[in-house]
């Protein structure tokens, strides 16, 4: 294959990647922020909590992926956009440490105020995330200030870096993306609590996927409007916009009607195509820069070549259907809903471990 | 502090900190994870084998433990993956095209294997068929040791690189071989180097957490299998780590000769050259006196020859600047001589301890009481620690010891950093990462001392996938086996 044809299958690859990372991953932050809010006792959070509990590690590998694809596929583009978002960076990495531990932490001693830390954990560790990626996004698709340095020409791609501050990321295109992804996944962690439970948090979820939909479907709309200004192909990236519109507003639909299924796919296709929507309206680029679109950085100066592209779309087309089917089998074997009754009492361990802990303490 | 410099020499030395603090720290959960889940892996196929409640009791004991210290791995994985761009921008761009590749493949591979799988076996205990179940955490597992062998294939291109040339128009390197980059035996042979680190890492945990249990007469006979099966898995890891060394040490006299002359502090070229177990005075200055010296011992750890010529430190400086142009080639010796030493030393301690305990609990003895089992409580305890800090002594010495190079004999450390990134937002980050890591391993050990006090849980042989079968067709709700 010829080295146009590969960048554009890479780029398509890592779109992908993204996409399989706010989908699943979006869904865990969603219920993750949810949880002072759906979550008023303990039994209710612990229900959140187990309805993620199985699939979040699997679901953040995404971004992992979608890190080293973009590490192996444009090297250019890892590199400039990892050191130039560095504090950005630096604050998801933190949330994503305490939210992983919390998970793991949070049942494994029996005090209140132990749970409480972790829950904090995992509210501020799914918050900025949810926030920060969708500035970062916005920072990529709207142009930040990237431009060669020591005085290289614009040719020298290599040279190009990021000559921002932090607060140059906090534009308010970028952030109203971050307000948008903030709500979009909140919206659809509430689709999916209410597809995996019963009783009281279902009914509590359902209403605040209500709530927070129309919020965030105000929002979104605005936001993905104005990206339209930064696509280089609005005759397809407006359509696919449009779609991302009907489909959430479907997903609303849906949850009046109490069809939890089709609601909650719905908010998934609605981040599938409002995420392929940016990056068709990035192609070419993969990162503009706000100070002359010859400092872009784009599929052709920042990529790697012809071999490397070639080997990694063989590993990448063998392995991409094989992790669907694995994990699409996680999902199944954790169908069931869950709700308060099904929550063994004691969270450190099995039910049967009690009966010993009463025998060792004689 | 000498001569306070500013700008991109401080972030550079801020950025080698992080970088040393958060890789040592994460790796202090890598071996014990990846030898941990054949731990686990071992007891629960075990239970399914022989139907012996003991072996389910390990299993959930060990898995425990093994899940408490996973999660830190994990966390302190991610940092991994960010940083070299974060950090290290100008490497990466010069990388990317070759070691983008492994990474890339280690995310596709192994990433998705073990965390999926590893979900699936802690909440699947009642939702999957018991010999289903077993395989999720062998699986896992499997994840592990592919995950290893990419990171590992990775780091040894940048101790050895091959597979690529130089594009003369950017001045990048660009793979023409993966099969070289992921086969060398530079990669093929530090992993085996590590995987027998891990099998003594994760089993000095668990003989001393299970001699521990046993001399304090708790649940003697549940541990005492754990005891035996972890001494067996350390002595021969043990023999495998010696041989494997011993291979290790004779390609990198060829591939990075500095490397070796800084491990011994051998300053000039010498046939037969002594290896100095302990020394005395300055050894970054231009000798080192020898306190206690194995004669040609030095010469056969490089050559397999006691009479073999190993070469100095001075001459290869010398050899280093012809090749390379003008300049400093010379790692900071005290730091690869000593840590070379502590590596091998607390290393093999496990060793020791383990035939001890073969000894002491041997033909099903019981715990006796005495000085001896006192020592023997302290010693347990602290053979937990002596591998963590025998690898990470293991590690200091191979990525300190190619200094000045970050890739050897392409690019230098100093030119790798990212050159934009200030001196403060590397102190903003190293502070945070810094002490989010010491936090979480003060709440990681005191969690993991609570549930070994709380010894095996009591097994049920019972199966809970039966009951919750049982319970669906009852159409009765039944409460989950295991949750968060």
């Amino acid at each position: 294959m010829d080295t146009n044809t590969l960048v554009l299958i890479w780029f398509g690859l890592i779109a992908v990647l993204w996409i399989g990372y706010f989908v699943l991953d979006g869904f865990d932050q969603g219920v993750g922020i949810l949880l002072p809010f759906i979550g008023t006792d303990d039994l209710r959070r612990r229900v959140m909590i187990n309805t993620v509990g199985p699939v979040w590690d699997g679901n953040e590998v995404w971004l992992l992926v979608a890190g080293g694809a973009t590490f192996a596929a444009f090297p250019l583009w890892y590199a400039t956009m990892f050191s130039g978002f560095y504090l950005a960076l630096f604050v998801i990495l933190l949330a994503l440490i305490v939210r992983g531990v919390a998970f793991e932490y949070r049942g494994k001693r029996d005090s209140a105020a132990w749970r409480r830390g972790w829950d904090w954990c995992l509210f501020v560790g799914s918050l900025l995330p949810a926030l920060l990626f969708g500035v970062a996004f916005g920072n990529v698709v709207g142009g930040s200030p990237i431009e060669p340095i020591n005085g290289a020409p614009a040719s020298d791609a290599g040279a190009i870096n990021y000559t921002g501050t932090f607060f140059d990321l906090l534009n308010p295109f970028s952030l109203l993306l971050g307000v948008m992804t903030l709500l979009v996944f909140t919206t659809h962690g509430a689709m999916f609590l209410s597809l995996k439970t019963q009783g009281e948090v279902r009914e509590a979820a359902r209403s605040a996927a209500l709530r927070v939909g129309v919020a965030a479907a105000l929002v979104a709309v605005a936001a993905l409007l104005w990206a339209q200004a930064y696509s280089g192909n609005v005759m397809i990236t407006l359509p696919l916009v449009l779609i991302a519109a009907v489909t959430f507003l479907g997903a609303l639909v849906m949850t009046r009607r109490g069809r939890d299924g089709w609601a909650f796919s719905l908010t998934s296709l609605t981040i599938v195509f409002a995420v392929a929507s940016l990056f068709v309206g990035l192609w070419p680029n993969v990162m503009v820069s706000s100070l002359d679109p010859a400092y872009n950085l784009t599929v052709y100066n920042a990529s790697s070549q012809q071999y490397t592209l070639t080997v990694m779309t063989i590993v990448a087309l063998i392995m991409t259907p094989i992790v669907l089917i694995y994990q699409g089998w996680t999902y199944w074997v954790f169908r069931k809903r869950i709700s308060t009754s099904m929550i063994p009492p004691e969270p450190v361990s099995g039910r049967s471990d009690d009966r010993f802990e009463g025998a060792m303490n004689r | 502090m000498q001569g306070r410099q500013h700008g991109l020499m401080e972030a550079l030395d801020l950025a080698r900190w992080q970088f040393g603090i958060t890789t040592v720290y994460h790796f202090l959960f890598v071996p014990l994870t990846i030898g941990g889940a054949f731990f686990v892996a071992g007891f629960q196929t075990a239970w399914v084998r022989t139907g012996n409640p003991r072996y389910l009791q390990l299993t959930k004991f060990f898995g425990k433990l093994f899940l408490i210290n996973f999660a830190m791995g994990v966390v302190t994985g991610i940092v991994q993956e960010f940083q070299f761009g974060m950090n290290w921008s100008v490497y990466s761009r010069f990388v990317g095209d070759v070691f983008g590749a492994p990474l890339a493949m280690e995310g596709l591979l192994a990433f998705f294997l073990e965390s999926t799988f590893l979900g699936l076996w802690i909440f699947g205990w009642d939702r999957l068929p018991k010999k289903v179940h077993l395989a999720t955490i062998w699986a896992a597992a499997f994840g592990t040791l592919l995950s290893a062998y990419f990171i590992l294939a990775a780091n040894a291109w940048m101790q050895h690189p091959v597979g690529y040339y130089i594009d003369p128009e950017t001045g990048r390197a660009v793979l023409n071989d993966i099969g070289a980059v992921l086969f060398q035996n530079t990669a093929v042979i530090a992993f085996f180097h590590t995987m027998f680190a891990c099998a003594v890492t994760a089993g000095a945990a668990v003989v001393g957490i299970a001699g521990f249990m046993m001399m304090k007469r708790r649940q003697v006979e549940v541990f005492r299998p754990a005891m035996k099966a972890s001494s067996l898995v350390i002595l021969i890891a043990a023999i495998g780590l010696a041989v494997t060394g011993d291979m290790d040490a004779k390609i990198m006299v060829q591939q990075q000769p500095m490397k070796m002359a800084a491990a011994e502090a051998l300053y000039t070229t010498e046939a037969s050259a002594p290896f100095s177990v302990l020394s005395v005075g300055e050894v970054s200055g231009n000798t080192a006196d020898c306190l206690v010296c194995v004669p040609g011992l030095t010469s056969y750890l490089a050559t397999g020859d006691f009479g073999g010529t190993v070469q100095g430190v001075n001459d290869l400086q010398a050899e280093y600047q012809q090749a390379y142009g003008p300049g400093n080639y010379v790692p900071y010796i005290p730091i690869t001589y000593w840590s070379f030493r502590l590596m091998i030393g607390l290393g093999m301690l496990a060793a020791l301890f383990a035939l001890w305990s073969l000894w002491r609990f041997r033909g099903g003895r019981d715990p006796k009481d005495g000085i001896l089992s006192r020592v023997y409580v302290v010693a347990a305890a602290g053979i937990v620690l002596a591998p963590l800090a025998a690898n990470s002594f293991g590690w200091i010495f191979t990525e300190m010891g190619r200094q000045p190079w970050i890739v050897f004999g392409l690019q230098t450390t100093a030119s790798a950093v990212s050159p934009l990134v200030t001196a403060t937002e590397v102190w903003i980050s190293m502070i945070g990462f810094t002490l989010i890591y010491l936090i979480l391993a003060i709440i990681e050990v005191r969690l993991l001392l609570t549930y070994i006090r709380r010894g095996a849980p009591e097994a049920v042989a019972a199966d809970p996938y039966a009951d919750a079968v049982a319970a669906e067709k009852a159409d009765a709700d039944k409460q989950l086996y295991f949750a968060y």
